[in-house]
Formats: structure tokens, sequence, C-alpha cells
């Protein structure tokens, strides 16, 4: 029996034998019951209609547990994210744990309570999901994957080839606390900033937007990589230039700090909880005002525009007035020198 | 942000920039020695702002740019021992040296880890007692007593598995070697200003004193960088060469007193093999005898196959700015971030890095 809150995985917990039972009854189903989940069968049964988008990702974030959120809140929010940018309004998700032998019950319960919490935010449900348990140094603490579904409205076309010259771009708020609120506490690189992660799910915000206006022509979450390979990558795939604004774009002093201190660029630090947007250029304003109306998006601004000229780059305007490239990132987010 | 905004302040800029194009009326080569000059400078587009008899070029002052491919080998080879850790900043992972790059000797599970500061090199050591914790110490007087902080550190606290693999480089040095070979002509140079924070200004007097070159020495904000070009305009304008500090709120003439002596303490000059420039007289760092038993060099002894380059890879000039990136050949094509054939272009301060990160469009590959 599973009773002791100091109680830890074992092996036998994957083992699909009377533990693993146990942990699903006693553990997955309080947290996450509803009505297809807890028939347990061997496939979540249910009826869906309309153009279906389909999105799976796999989290296997080092601390699990961060200012700001956990890799719980971040497996829901990834992937109720990537249905958000595709303009579907997320219904059902699969959640996979491989654990490693040994991760604390609290632990687990910690991340099936924020898994709880924030899937209830985004109203997309859990129906389907696996438990393996590995030995020890074959996964670190816990890996998590999660596959969502939802539905696209019929007039909503999003796509990052969408764009089109004349468009506005718009960033729903500050870069790069993520990433920075991750890095501020990995090993050897310990210090101390009043950022969190701004782990969130977008679907709401993005319901909103497009509520005000369905003619939104791409949306896209600049995870890794950050707000500047996000730019280039829409600007591959439309062949159209960017052309942003560096004084637009809002970051918080704290991460400014901290990149200043580490030699680090805002513009390629992760992001968990932002999108940016390409809209007609007569509707920006209006969603921008939307936008800032949700506390997701309150600090949502313009930071530039699709251009005719240098199809398929990004340029930025720098604060002096010159404008350079803004390439991909390019290799791992490594500290200067001196 | 406050005491950085101040330095990027747009209208400033541009009123610094009209008073430069009114003093400038002869064509003249900067040099900034510093890599990350030379990345403020792309960064910011200041070339682009500046008036076009000015021309800059970047120096060697990229630690991880200059550390010649025997000392890399000798650190992929030290990764590759049993029973060993090797502790470096983040740039050296992913330069590649004769035969290999860290990255790769990581990928084929040596224990290679990054760190921000010889602290952390000490902790891993404290915490893995029975390995040994190799820090490949690289960089310039800035760097340096840091890493003699570590030693004497580590000798006081008798942590026995910590040791260090020295490619440490002093600039005045090389300045001067690079001057002596007549090799490459210029007016003026931007000295380093992190450098010049522990040397203090009077170790590189003798650039205008016995080749009056103008000097000056730069912070790495906008500002910083343009109040130093207009300084070195008035100095060459004037024929007046001096030393002239444009960075007084981190410099002072003698430098960092207590920095230098603890690496005066642990480091004697030796004379070292940069990247691309060869052999300098004394201006290597070398771990005294009476701290061997922390040198890398001293404990491990590997037999290393010959160092070899790329002909095609033209850091070498680039770093005694004698060529630029873009008179590369292989600058944009078979040499990228993502592939990179030299250092220069894999450091976060290496001069090929800068110009393809920030270049402009307009003109391919070329940021000028």
């Amino acid at each position: 029996m599973i009773q002791d809150e100091n109680d830890i995985i074992l092996l036998a917990h994957g083992s699909g034998g009377k533990l693993s039972h146990e942990l699903v009854e006693n553990k997955f189903l309080p947290f996450l019951s509803n009505p297809v989940l807890d028939k347990l069968d061997d496939s979540a049964v249910f009826e869906v209609r309309g153009r279906i988008a389909f999105t799976t990702d796999s989290y296997v974030v080092n601390p699990l547990f961060f200012p700001g959120g956990d890799i719980g809140k971040l497996a829901v929010c990834g992937t109720v994210n990537d249905l958000s940018m595709s303009g579907a309004v997320p219904l059902y998700m699969s959640l996979s744990l491989i654990i490693e032998e040994g991760l604390p019950m609290k632990e687990l319960e910690q991340v099936l309570r924020s898994i709880k919490t924030t899937s209830e935010e985004t109203g997309a449900q859990i129906v389907t999901g696996d438990t393996k348990v590995v030995s020890h140094g074959q996964a670190d603490k816990l890996f998590i994957n999660t596959t969502g579904i939802g539905i696209i409205p019929d007039n909503i076309n999003i796509s990052g080839a969408g764009a089109r010259v004349g468009n506005k771009i718009i960033l729903s708020g500050t870069i790069g606390d993520h990433g920075i609120a991750i890095m501020s506490l990995r090993e050897g690189l310990k210090f101390s900033v009043p950022v969190e992660s701004d782990c969130q799910p977008l679907n709401k915000l993005v319901q909103q937007m497009l509520e005000t206006s369905p003619t939104i022509r791409c949306l896209r979450d600049p995870t890794r990589g950050g707000l500047a390979t996000t730019l280039n990558e829409i600007a591959a795939q439309s062949q159209k230039g960017i052309l942003i604004n560096e004084d637009a774009v809002p970051v918080k002093e704290a991460v400014r700090a901290a990149c200043e201190l580490l030699g680090l660029d805002p513009l390629y630090i992760a992001n968990e909880g932002k999108l940016v947007a390409v809209v007609e250029s007569s509707e920006a304003d209006k969603i921008l005002a939307s936008m800032k109306r949700n506390p997701y998006g309150k600090d949502a601004a313009i930071i530039g525009e699709i251009t005719a000229e240098h199809a398929g780059k990004t340029i930025m305007k720098t604060r002096l007035g010159s404008s350079r490239m803004l390439d991909m990132l390019s290799g791992d987010l490594l500290p200067r020198i001196c | 942000m406050k005491f950085v905004d101040e330095y990027q302040d747009n209208e400033l800029a541009r009123k610094i920039v009209s008073e430069i194009a009114t003093l400038s009326t002869i064509p003249i080569k900067l040099m900034e020695f510093c890599g990350g000059h030379t990345h403020a400078i792309m960064r910011y587009g200041l070339r682009q702002l500046l008036p076009e008899n000015i021309e800059m070029r970047s120096g060697p002052g990229c630690p991880v740019c200059v550390t010649a491919n025997a000392d890399l080998d000798k650190a992929i080879a030290l990764s590759l021992l049993p029973n060993t850790i090797i502790t470096t900043f983040g740039d050296m992972i992913r330069v590649p040296g004769s035969y290999s790059s860290l990255q790769q000797a990581r990928a084929r599970g040596a224990d290679i880890r990054i760190v921000y500061s010889t602290t952390d090199a000490l902790e891993i050591a404290r915490n893995n007692p029975e390995k040994a914790v190799i820090f490949i110490g690289i960089g310039f007087e800035t760097t340096a007593p840091t890493v003699a902080a570590a030693i004497v550190h580590a000798q006081k606290e008798g942590i026995k598995n910590f040791s260090v693999l020295s490619c440490h480089k002093l600039t005045p040095p090389v300045i001067r070697a690079l001057l002596e070979s007549g090799e490459v002509k210029i007016d003026g140079i931007i000295c380093p200003g992190h450098v010049c924070v522990i040397t203090g200004s009077r170790p590189y007097e003798f650039i205008p004193r016995e080749y009056q070159i103008a000097c000056a020495i730069s912070g790495f904000e906008p500002l910083d960088i343009l109040l130093c070009v207009y300084k070195l305009v008035k100095q060459i304008e004037n024929d007046s060469p001096r030393m002239e500090i444009a960075y007084s709120r981190a410099i002072k003439p003698e430098g960092n007193k207590p920095a230098l002596k603890l690496m005066n303490e642990v480091f004697e000059p030796a004379d070292t093999v940069w990247r691309g420039i060869g052999t300098v007289p004394c201006s290597g760092l070398r771990i005294k005898e009476k701290y061997q038993c922390f040198d890398a060099n001293k404990i491990f002894k590997i037999n290393m196959k010959p160092a070899r380059e790329n002909k095609a890879c033209r850091c070498g000039d680039i770093l005694r700015a004698t060529a630029t990136p873009v008179e590369c050949q292989l600058f944009g094509k078979a040499c990228t971030p993502e592939k990179p054939v030299g250092p220069c272009m894999v450091s976060s301060e290496g001069a090929c890095a800068a110009y393809y990160q920030y270049r402009r469009p307009e003109k391919g590959h070329d940021a000028s």
C-alpha cells in the first residue's frame, strides 16, 4: 500500500503488477479523474468532429521545480500552447511518465497536483496515460511526454506560411523569463534573480484574440531558441522579410541585467508562456487591446512588421538606429569568458 | 536598465558620431584589441554610424581564439583519461582542435562540465574527491587572478585533486609582437577594457611612446566605444598619440593591485604559442614551481599527436588584424557557427562569430 508520505517510487511501481495499479488508483486518478479516463480501458474513447490539431512534446526540465512552475505545469502548458498556436481549442491529452526509481512520492504528487490545476485551467482533459519506472541513472528523476488534440474552428487558418507583407507582429509579453529563471538554479550558476518562469497556458488568450479577429495569420510560441529563432522560422516559412525594433521588445529589467552579466541575449532565451502573432495591420490595435485585457497578455506589444525585402530573413533595428540580421540560435547558449 | 541605458542613448550616440565626422579628415585604421569590443561594435551596428574613412579591424583579444591547437588537443586528451573531470568556461567546448573538440569528447563519455567561475570548479573537486578535477585556464589578465585565487585556496584547504591547465596569456607582449611584425599598419588602438580593470593603463603606455600609435581604453557599451573612437580620432588628427582612459568608471592607471599580486604569486611569465601568431616571448602565464602540484602540465604526462591547422582557415590573419572575417573564403560558407572551422567562428568573442551573427543583409555576408 502507498500510505507513507515519505515513500519513494520503486522499480516495481512500473512493473504492471499490484504496485502499478495502486499507483494509478491511489495517486493518478484522484488528481486526474474524468469520465473518459476513469474507465481505465486500453484506449481513451471519445467523439470529435471537425478539423483536428494534433501535437506531442516531451519534457525533461532540470530542476523539476522552479520559480513559477514545475515539470507538470510545463508539460500541460507546452502541449496546450502548441495546439493553441494552430488556433485549436485543446480538448484531450495523454500523459506519459518515465520515472527514475527513488523519486519521492511527494514530488510525484506535487507534479500531479500541478498537472491537475493547469489542465483544469485550460479545460483540456487527461484521458489516457502510461507510467514506466527505470533504474537509477537511466533517467533524470522524471521525464514527461504529453500529446494533445484540439479542434480548429472552421473559419480559422493559421500557419507560419501565412504571413503577408504589411502584417504587424505582436509579442504577448516580456521575453527570457523562463530561461533565466531555470538558468539561475542550475549547478555552477546559482544566482538569485527576482524572475519567475512565464510557464502559462495560452489557449484562453488565443481564443480571446481569435474572437476579436479571426483573420490572425500566424501564431507561434517562442520556446527553445527564443524569439529570434521563432521569427526566423516565420520568415523562412512565409518567404517574407521580418523587421523588428529592438526597443519595442519587452524585456524585464532583471532578465536584461542577468543577460548583461552572463553575456547572453534575451532574444535567444526560452519562453514558456509567450506567443508571437502575425496579424493584419488594420486589426493590430484591436487585437493588441484585447490581449492587454488578459493577464497573460498584459505586456503585449507590437514589435515589428512583415516586409517584402529580405525574404526569409529577420532584420532588427537596434536602439542606436542601425540595423542588423537576427539569426537563429546556433548551438547551446554559452557564457562568455571575460 | 540603470547604468546600461545611459550608455546606449540614441541621441547622445548621434551627437558623438557627428562630432567624430566633423573632426575626422583623413582615412584611418583602428584596431579594437578585444573581442568583446568587436561584438559590441557589430551588435549595435556602430560601423554603419561611423564615417567611411574610419576603418575598424579586430585584434587578437579573444582568449578562446588565441588558444593554440596543441593546448586544446591537450585539454581534449586530458578529458579522455579515466576518473577525470574537466571543468571549463563555456566557449571552449565547441572549438575544434586538431582532431576533435571537447564537445565531441563529451558526447563520447568524457566528463566535461561548463563552469562560470573557478569557485564552481573547486566545488566540483570537493564533491568528487576520487576524481581528478582539471580546470582549463584560458583568458587574459582578466581571468588569471581568479584562477590564481582558486589555486591558493585549494592549497589552503588541502584540496589535492584539483589542477589547472594554464593557457593564460598576457596582452601587452602580444600587442608589441604585432606592432614589431610591421604587418599591420594601424593608427589607433581601442585598448581592452576588462583587462585594463586588472592591469591598469600603464602596461600599455609603451604603445604611444614607442610606436606613436593613439591609444584609448574603452568600456563595452556603444557610447563607451564611440567616445573612445572620438578620443582616438582627436589624437590622430592632432598628431598627439598618448594613452587615454575612456572608461574611467572602471579603470585606474595602476589597476587592481590585489588581483595583480595574486596573479604574480601563482604565475610567472613564459614564452607561449598564440594561435595564428606563433610563439610570443614572455606572453604566457606558467604556474610557479611552488604551486606545481596544481599544474596539470606537470601532473599528467601524455603523448600528443602533432597539432594541425586547416590551411584554408584565416583565423590567424584575422587575429593579427591583417584580414577581416569577410576576406576568408570559408566565412559563412564552409565555416558557420553551426559548423565552425576555426575558433573565431565559435567564441562569443570571436571576430568571425560577431561578423556572421550581426551581419547586414544588404551586402550578403559583409557586415561593414
